[in-house]
């Protein structure tokens, strides 16, 4: 078999390489007018990070999203750690060991939906989802706006606010729709984990809310995706499959043994464009469609399993015991 | 063929830097040598925490709904031993006379032929305090006096049992409890709760009171609320979540209460070694039909907890010295693992309380003089869905004929309302 590599000795942009290239820094394409001040920092060049992608870092571009993006942040950040670090007495070791147990709750359900709860009751975490919101708010116009300057699409913005929706929906507009701050979701690695065990218990059970299949669906296919769409461009990659460079002008054999493996593994192959629209339908319908099914609990469906009997979508199974009664109910019904 | 073999072999000697072959000796070796150890011990540290096989699993449920309990062989061996009863004192001849008529200051079991009450009283040595024996509740110059306060204790604590055996057969079955049941052999006994302070203490502005968000010995170790009984097993709290309808019909529980509760329930299925699935069918937790039988027994559970909370051992908060009690001053309170201690039913069902007749009925006039006390006594009577389902119960429980509901007077625990 004829190996590119072996011949031409070119082993690079692969995560097994041995080789990097180290050309000078490459400050990119020229900004508009006086955007150019807005490119910050030395380029350098990183071995460890060579190794998984390039190894040039820099320029940054910092521009007043980017800059309002980080300050709100890193106030975020600060509330959320002080807060963890003050509920453990100030004690370091014990926020480092204790770290994903520790959490900021948002408030108590009876204080409703008002801006002024006192801080030790969730006014903290009003706050801190105020400005993290911001800050990722900031984030997708820096997003949306680098790409709109560099001539390019807005495919990654839009995909970054599928993210932001699911996001809102959880910790925003649902608790607006419940009328309390209380549903919101509490900062905190293990705490936030509960929330949606809790949010699932609560409203009857997720796996009965059609959204949420569909929100699994487009997640494992996005997996299947990537792993098809990874596995193909590693595989040809020995033909120059992954320099796009290159097969923008011959497509060359990479290209065509990609598309016919597929052909001949399933009859179909996508093409080197639409593989792409697979892959970036899939990601951003998995938050859309979660957050629709997020939003639709508690709200206008209040218990999913029983929806899902209520529309065949739930087995009956035989009865194991005879008819066990409530026994509230039963005693109360016994007394009268 | 040959070299697919010999791929991971070479793998290896590139990254110890060995010559394998036409393999080159390679640079990454330090860098190879070192992943190598941290994967290594990240892997054995995962595996630490593993269980030894073989997992058992019981059906309890219909095949394919996921209703079944698991347990590992080895820690089941380790739990019957650990939840096997103490042996029976031997039957005694009946003296024909009554304590009351023997003894001096007897209070509490006046009516028992009085060698069946020294009978009793050599087991309660043995369930409560061997190593002290009778010296731990009695003044032994004088076993009339009431010096030692523990004594007082102990009289509350045979009219709970008492209680519990008469009228919460519901939850207890025939089985019964007697007082090895929680104490197994200490004075005081090792699985009870008292109310404990927040870990952080309390910092002004900051939110350190959340009820959560800390290693919660009660809801085994998770980040849920880490007083699950105060609110459930004193008082009242409502547990129950879920909604009745399809669509929304007033249902007001929110998330945080449903953390609550989640943390209750994982109290409970710590407290007996078993996960969700004992009780519920983990597709809809509310709904009764689709339950287990054992669900119901636990509903019992709960509301005698709450009963022997109020009833019997907070009335008692001032017998114990200040050392005895909680940081706040509390009593040591009752949870399902007080008597559970992971075994799904005490002594794994044994019938320990048959052998003690006197433990199964009030066998005093009145309530001892230093106190008074709203026992309710219960007009059972027979729950006709409860009596054929316990007897199907695939884990073996204890069989009784009957299941006697206690009927709560004002003072105990009202049962949970049926609406949320």
């Amino acid at each position: 078999m004829f190996d590119y590599r072996t011949q031409f000795g070119t082993q690079y942009q692969n995560i097994f390489n041995r080789i990097q290239v180290r050309g000078p820094s490459d400050p990119g394409a020229p900004l508009k007018g006086d955007l150019e001040a807005n490119r910050v920092g030395k380029p350098f060049h990183s071995y460890l990070l060579g190794l998984i992608g390039a190894a040039q870092v820099g320029p940054f571009y910092l521009g007043t999203c980017g800059i309002l993006s980080i300050v709100c942040g890193f106030i975020a950040f600060e509330i959320i750690g002080l807060n963890m670090l003050a509920s453990v007495n100030w004690n370091v070791w014990q926020f480092i060991r204790l770290l994903p147990w520790l959490g900021l709750e948002p408030p108590a359900p009876a204080y409703g939906l008002s801006l002024t709860v006192p801080l030790a009751h969730g006014g903290w975490w009003l706050m801190a989802g105020a400005f993290l919101t911001a800050s990722i708010i900031f984030w997708w116009f820096r997003v949306y706006l680098r790409a709109r300057d560099l001539g390019l699409g807005t495919h990654v913005a839009w995909a970054f606010a599928a993210a932001i929706w699911l996001y809102l929906v959880c910790g925003f507009i649902r608790p607006l729709l419940l009328g309390d701050w209380g549903e919101g979701v509490p900062f905190g690695i293990f705490p936030h984990l509960d929330w949606t065990a809790s949010l699932s218990i609560r409203d009857g059970n997720l796996y009965y809310d059609p959204f949420h299949m569909l929100s699994i669906v487009f997640l494992y296919g996005s997996t299947l995706l990537f792993a098809m769409h990874g596995g193909t461009i590693l595989a040809t990659s020995r033909y120059w499959g992954e320099r796009e460079l290159e097969l923008v002008t011959d497509r060359g054999t990479a290209a065509e043994r990609g598309a016919i493996f597929w052909r001949w593994t399933m009859g179909f192959n996508a093409t080197f464009e639409s593989i792409h629209r697979w892959a970036w339908w899939f990601a951003v319908l998995c938050p859309l469609t979660g957050g629709i099914g997020i939003l639709l609990s508690g709200t206008v469906v209040d218990n999913w399993y029983l929806w899902g009997v209520k529309h065949g979508l739930a087995p009956v199974y035989p009865a194991v015991y005879p008819y066990i009664a409530d026994p509230a109910t039963h005693l109360k019904s016994i007394l009268k | 063929m040959m070299s697919m073999i010999l791929a991971p072999f070479r793998l290896m000697g590139l990254l110890l830097g060995a010559t394998v072959g036409n393999a080159p000796r390679h640079p990454w070796k330090t860098l190879g040598l070192a992943s190598a150890v941290v994967c290594g011990l990240v892997v054995w540290g995962l595996m630490s925490t593993l269980q030894t096989l073989p997992v058992n699993s019981v059906q309890l449920g219909f095949r394919g709904t996921g209703v079944i309990e698991q347990y590992n062989v080895h820690k089941a061996d380790q739990l019957l031993a650990a939840n096997t009863p103490d042996a029976q004192y031997a039957p005694v001849a009946p003296a024909g006379k009554p304590a009351s008529a023997v003894y001096k200051n007897i209070q509490v079991l006046k009516t028992v032929d009085a060698n069946e009450f020294l009978r009793l009283m050599a087991a309660m040595a043995q369930w409560v305090q061997p190593q002290a024996g009778c010296a731990y509740c009695h003044a032994v110059v004088n076993m009339a006096s009431d010096a030692v306060y523990t004594k007082e204790v102990a009289r509350h604590m045979l009219l709970m049992t008492q209680y519990i055996n008469e009228n919460w057969r519901s939850h207890v079955g025939a089985a019964g409890v007697t007082c090895g049941t929680c104490h197994r052999g200490q004075g005081a006994p090792k699985y009870v709760w008292q109310f404990t302070p927040p870990p952080g203490g309390y910092h002004g502005y900051a939110e350190t009171q959340s009820g959560e968000d800390a290693p919660s010995s009660a809801a085994d170790e998770s980040a849920l609320p880490y007083d699950p009984y105060s609110p459930f097993l004193l008082n009242s709290a409502p547990i129950r979540v879920q909604g009745y309808t399809a669509l929304p019909s007033g249902n007001r529980m929110s998330i945080e209460q449903t953390n609550w509760t989640y943390s209750l329930m994982m109290n409970f299925a710590h407290s007996l070694g078993v996960g969700c699935n004992y009780c519920h069918n983990s597709r809809a937790f509310s709904v009764w039909d689709q339950s287990t039988p054992n669900r119901v027994r636990a509903w019992y559970g709960i509301q005698m907890v709450r009963a022997l909370n109020r009833n019997f051992m907070e009335p008692i908060t001032n017998l114990f010295p200040r050392g005895q009690r909680g940081l706040s001053g509390d009593v040591a309170k009752i949870s399902c693992e007080t008597c559970h201690q992971k075994a799904y039913a005490p002594y794994y069902g044994a019938h320990v309380v048959a052998a003690y007749p006197e433990l199964t009925h009030s066998t005093n006039g009145s309530p001892p003089a230093t106190q008074t006390m709203a026992v309710p006594k219960g007009a059972p009577f027979v729950l006709p869905t409860m009596t054929k389902a316990s007897s199907i119960q695939p884990i073996a429980g204890p069989k009784e004929a009957s299941l006697s509901v206690p009927v709560s007077s004002g003072s105990v625990a009202q049962p949970v309302g049926a609406t949320p």
